[in-house]
């Protein structure tokens, strides 16, 4: 009895990988249905994380998310990956007007020496769920985006990774000056993920 | 005592000289960097300011730096500068830009919806005023339309001028004796050609406006005057003073075809619905009638679908909804000042809104949700609502007294009014004539479209 929860609470590289990249599935499905990406029509209603979150189901979006994901999966695995970035662009002018920033920490010792940590599924469960709803909540402070957008999801990998053939080199997209807010953050205990949204300063707010 | 403050001034005068002049020398002997300017740094702390430009500047910004934004934009600075060891990939192919979004978008978001349609600019003065000399300030008669054939008919006293508005020429249709007039109502037929013209002897002439030629004169359906005017296609309906409302058929010999039977007093208001299928009357009794046309009938008087009688005061202002077909909007006269929307199939009451002041006519925007309606004592001024917050967007002044009349342009972007203060002005308040174009020849189509014309 006891063993078995123990074995439950062991958290591998490829669980972690797993979860992470899931997680980037949700949270852009999310962003890009709160901040009105695409229309509120064409995303459905699930239940992940003790929540009602949305999944897009226009195809191209879906297919993106889904080799997106994929590659990340197999990048977090091999411990390469340090960022991703979903950026929203205005789609008239190309100006990026919303980065949201994940960083991930990634435990070396478990990718090298190939151990394994323990964390409770259930905890790391709620650590997302508090992302998700920041995310959902953001709308609240984030200006409005009063322009038809696109996005665009960047990875920042480490020098040494080949490029897919899918893949091609991107500059940052930065936004000059922009305002930041910090939001929850999870932690697998392998791989550690900080949210950021970065977005484009009111002109007109400031003093 | 003078003296001694003196002296003692002095003392310190020169006691606080000595140190000076001994530093001075001090200094000049150590050759320290000194000039003309600043003769003398004894009072500056050299240490301190050194301490504070270089120390103490970390010290004063660590706190600042501590905040988690701060620490998120340093750190990415510090990666962004960083990237020789990063790698920054995005995929070949980008995500479905989002198609067809607009339509979707001014449901969901109101953001979005402002900016499909950016704000209208609604010009607060007039386009162009003419005179309208001796025109009958009577609320109850209707002196002012403007036909498909974009030419404006205006009765002014016992003359009624022809104004063309693609060319500006005014032309005199007719000027009736005074034993019969003054002219009591105007209207175009749909064919924007025939002119009915109502008359103070109760009878009702109608003119071909092209060749300038009476056709022929109406008599016997009413007793009094006919103040109000309505065509539905070759039926000429008219509402006389003595409370009765007559369909006349202009095509036949015995031209009265059906009597309504229900106002006691004088009708001010007669709009057909844009379908032709239902009448909507207003009386100087407080009565909104709605008549439906199938019921008519040419032996007994005809009983009316609604009796509506929450107007407290004269109802002359009328105005069908063109997006919506049961639709209405009333305005009652100074005693109600009320705007009051209804389904005139159930009778149902919509909306009720009190504009301040008397209600002489309600136009409806053809290619906006937008109402707009002319007033009396004491803004004399047209107001235009947002349909159906009945929001106000804007308030128009000009006319200095009230504005009895309105006629919409066949493009429906100009508004004609015509008001006590004997001018008749224009507004270009339905939206400009390049943003109304692709809608002009759908609106201009549709008096002709499904009217057969008067030979």
């Amino acid at each position: 009895m006891a063993a078995r929860t123990v074995a439950k609470d062991i958290i591998t590289l490829r669980g972690s990988a797993a979860i992470v990249s899931e997680f980037f599935g949700y949270a852009a499905n999310s962003i890009l249905y709160n901040r009105g990406v695409y229309p509120e029509e064409s995303f459905v209603k699930v239940k992940k994380y003790g929540l009602p979150m949305l999944l897009t189901e226009d195809e191209g979006v879906k297919s993106f998310i889904a080799n997106l994901t994929a590659q990340l999966s197999e990048w977090l695995e091999a411990g390469k990956l340090q960022r991703v970035v979903l950026v929203i662009m205005s789609k008239a002018t190309g100006e990026v007007l919303e980065r949201w920033n994940f960083s991930i920490e990634t435990d070396s010792e478990v990718v090298d020496k190939g151990v394994s940590r323990e964390k409770s599924d259930k905890e790391i469960m709620r650590e997302i769920q508090a992302i998700m709803r920041q995310i959902a909540s953001s709308i609240t402070y984030l200006p409005c985006l009063d322009e038809p957008c696109v996005f665009d999801v960047l990875a920042y990998t480490d020098k040494d990774v080949a490029v897919p053939f899918t893949w091609t080199e991107s500059d940052p997209k930065l936004i000059a000056n922009p305002q930041m807010v910090k939001l929850h953050s999870f932690d697998t205990k392998i791989h550690k993920v900080d949210t950021l949204v970065s977005y484009k300063n009111d002109e007109w707010d400031e003093p | 005592m003078d003296a001694g403050s003196l002296s003692s001034s002095s003392t310190i005068k020169t006691r606080s000289r000595y140190p000076l002049q001994e530093q001075f020398i001090q200094r000049k002997s150590s050759k320290e960097n000194l000039d003309r300017f600043i003769p003398n740094r004894s009072a500056m702390d050299f240490d301190y300011a050194h301490y504070m430009l270089t120390e103490g500047n970390k010290g004063k910004e660590n706190p600042v730096a501590s905040s988690p934004s701060r620490d998120a934009y340093r750190k990415q600075l510090a990666e962004s500068l960083n990237m020789n060891r990063t790698r920054i990939l995005a995929f070949k192919n980008k995500p479905p830009a989002p198609v067809d979004l607009m339509p979707h978008e001014i449901s969901t978001n109101p953001h979005d919806s402002k900016l499909a349609k950016p704000r209208r600019f609604i010009p607060q003065t007039s386009e162009r005023t003419l005179d309208a000399p001796d025109i009958v300030d009577d609320y109850y008669l209707n002196l002012l339309d403007w036909g498909s054939g974009n030419v404006l008919a205006i009765a002014l006293g016992s003359t009624v001028y022809l104004w063309d508005a693609s060319d500006g020429s005014t032309s005199e249709l007719v000027t009736v004796d005074d034993e019969n007039g003054p002219v009591t109502s105007v209207s175009w037929a749909p064919d924007g050609r025939h002119l009915a013209v109502g008359l103070n002897n109760s009878e009702v002439q109608l003119w071909d406006s092209t060749s300038n030629r009476q056709l022929r004169t109406l008599k016997g359906g009413h007793r009094q005057r006919v103040g109000s005017l309505a065509w539905n296609n070759h039926i000429l309906t008219t509402g006389g003073m003595d409370g009765r409302i007559v369909n006349n058929d202009v095509r036949i010999r015995s031209h009265v075809v059906e009597t309504y039977r229900g106002h006691e007093q004088e009708v001010c208001g007669l709009k057909w619905s844009a379908s032709g299928s239902q009448l909507a009357s207003g009386g100087n009794d407080n009565l909104l009638y709605i008549w439906d046309r199938a019921s008519a009938s040419s032996n007994a008087a005809t009983q009316w679908l609604h009796r509506l009688e929450d107007h407290t005061s004269a109802v002359k202002a009328l105005a069908w909804c063109p997006f919506q077909g049961n639709l209405l909007a009333s305005g009652g006269g100074s005693g109600d000042r009320c705007i009051k929307f209804w389904n005139t199939h159930t009778g149902a009451c919509l909306n009720s809104i009190d504009t301040g002041s008397q209600v002489c006519s309600l136009l409806w925007n053809k290619n906006e949700r937008e109402l707009l309606s002319s007033h009396g004592f004491t803004q004399n001024q047209l107001t235009l609502w947002k349909y159906p917050s009945m929001v106000k967007m804007a308030e128009l002044n000009g006319h200095t007294s009230r504005v009895l009349f309105m006629a919409q342009s066949p493009d429906g972007c100009t508004v004609a009014s015509a008001a006590a203060d004997e001018t008749l002005r224009f507004w270009n308040v339905f939206g400009a004539p390049e943003a109304a174009a692709k809608a002009a020849p759908k609106a201009r189509a549709e008096p002709f479209s499904n009217v057969s014309r008067i030979r």
